[in-house]
């Protein structure tokens, strides 16, 4: 395919507790490396805690890595957002999950997008309204919508108005980090539509962070799965459901509630769930996994297993798929 | 029907709100059932009026905003709306139990798990004149069944120390610790994480089976209603706008919003998704006219924005309110 | 799309002008703010208390009772037809006395609120926004020193130390006002730093100054207007206070504590020369109570949804 526009390597970000005098680590990204090529829909799937958001918030410069380095269009730009140019902010937009907190609700849906527009001097002023309800119309909301406030517009209207303020600046890489999992189902088919249609057509690369297997499905170009901070497996869609290779993958792939008997037969059938991811700040030695995998053996409680590939393309990161 | 009188029977629910905008007219004469032993599922999306239709057989809707709802909700015949206090607390502590969305906000978090479960059965008529140790057993005897391993410890712990998941299960071993017969389990996993949904959907199943309960599950996910229930009430603005045996409704959905609904679902199968379905539910403060969906539905017709559409019997109690089922019929 | 969607007036798809906007949240807004009707009661009591304090001169019975004047002949009356509320001990009508003395009373509100809040707000703006860093900690513990003092206590030294006047007064009176809407908005703005639109807004590239003023700012509005409304009244009472033991404005010119303070030597004969200018004071307080509790269910946020 096409080169890379955003490289991740051996990302790490902890956060200190102090407990009881002693300070501990929240390993929340524990040495991750990701390549997001252009024009990609990278998924990056996991459950609460996984630190799946932790890794796009790290990467918008909201938190400060521990180590490694983040590769945007050939710079290193693992630093925090204070310290970061004006122009890297263009480029790169966030779309946060819950638009009722995203959006400042003191604020009326002009004064939001003109904000990005102002500051990136995309348009003069004269022309502020203009590209207002150009962009309003992108995301096909109705130009008299300006004046109302965040309040005023239903969920996912409002998830619309902040994909219109990320694409107002003309970035080349949004961060999607749960877009649609407050919205209902039938509103989330519409804005995954549009956000397809707009990826398409302003040739932008999206890393969609959500729990939604079944959305990476239909949507995604490759899917990564994070368990405890780390990536456990990596593979384009279409091997990926095919053939997915670590017994968590399987697990969550089994969990899933699915609405017909041809998809029911794609979940791996002698999988259970069992158990919680445990606390980042205590992971177990070895494969952090090893706690519930149905398939543990001696060696997964003793080492970590390292990521090789099993397929052309598709990585992963367990001994018992190793050994196969 | 069934044999029996159903053990639950709401007819013809109308509930409104009192807003300062005038009335929010949620419900819109729902109409359901639920018999011995069977799994219900009431599926629809936020602000549907699956979890007031549920509030209501309680009568745990908000005090003072609630225009009394009009309509019956029978329990075992007798009209719970009617029921003066002492009856209504009899079928809130051995009739009808309820869980929660949200685990951390069902349960206090100045008390122990193994107290707030000791209560619930202090206060039910399974608990009178037991012993405390007889009730402590059945306590632990609940969390043992809710599959929580070391029991002795959970008890004593505050809720905060547990996770999301164990908290849900103590929330079900609360509602189940002493007998009931129906047990309404409002959107029980959508709080957690799929894999820890999984296995509390699981639980829920087994023991609602094995004590021969009734579960009324609402949910806004079709497949938590298909891999759950027996039989699926869909709802959407306030109505009941199908209700089918669950196979018969995947088989074959009726209504523009089901289908709707069903395609807008992302598939793991793959194949991309459907358009959805445009709009939002409507303002209750100014319901539209005839059918609730007209505005939503791809194959309104004149007499859809005027008329409430009929409810048609497609057979084997797959019933559904639409003009263009009628016609084929 | 359009079409579909039929909750939306057709009039409604253009545009509406800035007129028509203002009009509709001026209508909105009366309506939350005349929900409660003592929030009603409340406006109608501020706005008497200011019109009759503009126009006192011409609307008083004897304006010129509020100054130096003396007529020993009409001395220590009880309220009549020709003094409703009576006459003080060296005959000068309380009524006309009362109605003066709103004039120093709103002025020294208006100042004191008009200095003491915007220096609170701003400190209070920086150190939440900065939390954790050495300008919160300066700010933050130069607010707490001024609040660990008990505030009456505060402004009578200050007052005591300066010329007694009202002039000095209302110095006090602010100098002790602005750690409390710096504590407030403090913690507001620490809280609303680390909401999404505030990190949406510094991702896009906003400068620090939009963060502040643009972003945070009016989130904290609400609350700051609440409380100056209800402050208006406790402004007063501190001001009737300080002149109730001499502090404030001097004779000849009319103060409440210090008609509180002179008429309290006569009770309870001559109890009209206390009770009325006291009673004063209780409805302004009220008044600006019921007000500030009329703006706050003004700006609260609509349940969601709900506008």
């Amino acid at each position: 395919m096409s080169e890379a526009i955003l490289d991740i390597k051996g990302l790490k970000t902890y956060f200190p507790v102090k407990k009881k005098g002693e300070t501990l680590f929240v390993k929340a990204v524990d040495g991750v490396d990701l390549t997001i090529k252009k024009g990609e829909v990278m998924g990056l799937v996991g459950e609460s805690g996984s630190g799946k958001s932790t890794i796009a918030y790290t990467v918008m410069g909201m938190y400060q890595p521990t180590a490694g380095e983040i590769i945007f269009q050939g710079q290193n730009i693992a630093t925090a957002s204070s310290k970061r140019p004006l122009s890297l902010k263009k480029d790169l937009q966030i779309v946060f999950q819950d638009p009722g907190s995203s959006l400042n609700g003191q604020q009326n849906i002009r004064q939001i997008l003109e904000l990005p527009l102002r500051v990136h001097k995309i348009v003069s002023k004269s022309e502020m309204e203009k590209k207002i309800v150009e962009l309003l119309k992108t995301v096909e909301l109705p130009a008299y919508y300006m004046y109302k406030t965040p309040w005023a517009v239903g969920g996912g209207e409002r998830q619309m108005v902040s994909i219109a303020r990320a694409l107002a600046s003309n970035p080349k890489f949004i961060i999607l980090d749960e877009p649609t999992s407050a919205l209902d189902v039938s509103i989330q088919a519409k804005i995954i539509n549009m956000l397809m249609k707009l990826q398409h057509e302003q040739e932008l690369t999206y890393l969609f962070i959500t729990h939604d297997l079944s959305l990476m499905r239909n949507i995604a170009t490759r899917v990564a799965i994070m368990y405890l901070g780390k990536v456990c497996e990596i593979a384009d869609t279409g091997e990926f459901f095919k053939n997915p290779l670590h017994p968590y993958t399987q697990m969550l792939l089994s969990s899933i509630p699915v609405i017909s008997e041809e998809e029911e037969r794609l979940k791996p059938a002698k999988v259970v769930s069992t158990g919680e991811i445990p606390s980042p700040v205590n992971v177990p030695p070895g494969c952090s996994f090893h706690l519930r995998c149905p398939q543990r053996m001696d060696i997964c409680s003793k080492m970590d297993p390292v990521m090789q590939e099993a397929a052309p393309g598709h990585y992963v990161r367990c001994h018992a798929c190793q050994k196969a | 029907m069934s044999k029996n009188s159903p053990i639950i029977e709401i007819k013809d629910l109308h509930v409104w709100y009192r807003t300062y905008g005038g009335f929010s007219k949620v419900l819109n004469g729902v109409n359901l059932y639920v018999d011995k032993g069977e799994k219900i599922g009431v599926v629809g999306e936020a602000g549907c009026g699956k979890t007031t239709t549920m509030r209501s057989i309680l009568r745990i809707l908000p005090e003072g905003q609630s225009h009394t709802p009009q309509g019956e909700i029978l329990y075992h015949g007798k009209d719970i709306l009617k029921m003066d206090r002492k009856d209504l607390q009899h079928v809130r502590t051995s009739g009808v139990s309820m869980i929660f969305q949200e685990p951390s906000a069902a349960l206090n978090p100045v008390f122990t798990v193994g107290t707030q479960i000791y209560d619930v059965i202090k206060y039910s008529e399974a608990g009178k004149g037991c012993s405390k140790e007889k009730i402590k057993q059945m306590a632990l005897q609940a969390i043992k069944e809710v599959m929580i391993p070391d029991p002795e410890r959970i008890f004593d712990c505050y809720p905060n120390q547990l996770s999301g998941g164990m908290k849900q299960r103590i929330c079900i071993a609360m509602a189940i610790v002493t007998p009931r017969e129906v047990l309404i389990a409002d959107e029980p996993g959508t709080a957690l994480d799929v894999t820890i949904q999984d296995q509390v959907h699981r639980t829920l199943k087994e023991l609602v089976e094995k004590k021969g309960m009734s579960l009324i599950m609402i949910t806004h996910s079709l497949g938590v209603a298909r891999e759950l229930t027996d039989r699926v009430y869909v709802m959407y603005a306030g109505n009941v706008v199908e209700t089918a045996r669950t196979q018969d409704l995947f088989a074959n959905p009726s209504h523009p919003y089901t289908r709707g609904l069903m395609s807008s679902v992302p598939r793991l199968a793959g194949g991309g998704l459907a358009e959805g379905i445009y709009g939002h539910i409507p303002d209750y403060l100014n319901p539209p006219q005839g059918c609730r969906f007209h505005p939503r539905c791809p194959q309104a017709k004149e007499c859809c924005k005027r008329q409430k559409p009929p409810i048609v019997d497609l057979g084997n109690g797959h019933k559904v309110a639409c003009f263009l089922d009628a016609e084929v019929v | 799309m359009m079409e579909a969607n039929l909750k939306t007036n057709t009039n409604e798809l253009s545009v509406p002008s800035a007129s028509a906007r203002f009009r509709e949240s001026f209508r909105k807004n009366w309506y939350k703010f005349s929900r409660n009707k003592l929030s009603i009661i409340g406006l109608i009591v501020v706005l008497a208390v200011i019109i009759l304090a503009i126009l006192a001169p011409y609307v008083t019975p004897y304006p010129k009772h509020a100054g130096k004047f003396v007529d020993y002949d009409n001395a220590n009356l009880a309220p009549c037809a020709q003094y409703l509320l009576g006459t003080d001990i060296i005959g000068r009508d309380i009524l006309t006395r009362i109605i003066f003395s709103f004039r120093g009373a709103l002025l020294m509100a208006v100042v004191v609120l008009a200095i003491s809040v915007p220096i609170g707000v701003f400190l209070g703006l920086i150190a939440g926004y900065f939390k954790g860093s050495l300008i919160d900690t300066i700010i933050m513990r130069i607010t707490d020193i001024f609040l660990a003092v008990p505030p009456l206590l505060l402004a009578l030294a200050i007052a005591a130390v300066l010329e007694p006047n009202l002039t000095n007064s209302m110095i006090a009176v602010t100098v002790m006002w602005w750690p409390w809407y710096t504590r407030m908005v403090y913690g507001m703005a620490s809280s609303y730093r680390n909401e999404y639109f505030v990190i949406g807004a510094d991702l896009i590239g906003a400068s620090r100054f939009h963060i502040l003023f643009r972003e945070i700012l009016p989130n904290c509005l609400s609350p700051i207007f609440t409380k100056m409304a209800l402050d208006v009244g406790w402004v007063i009472l501190i001001g009737a206070s300080l002149s109730f033991v001499g502090l404030g404005e001097q004779p000849p010119t009319p103060a409440l504590g210090q008609m509180v303070s002179d008429g309290s030597r006569y009770m309870p004969d001559s109890w009209w020369m206390t009770i009325f200018p006291a009673l004063a004071i209780i409805v302004i307080i009220l008044g600006f109570n019921l007000l500030g509790d009329g703006i706050r269910d003004m700006l609260a946020k609509g349940e969601k949804g709900n506008e």
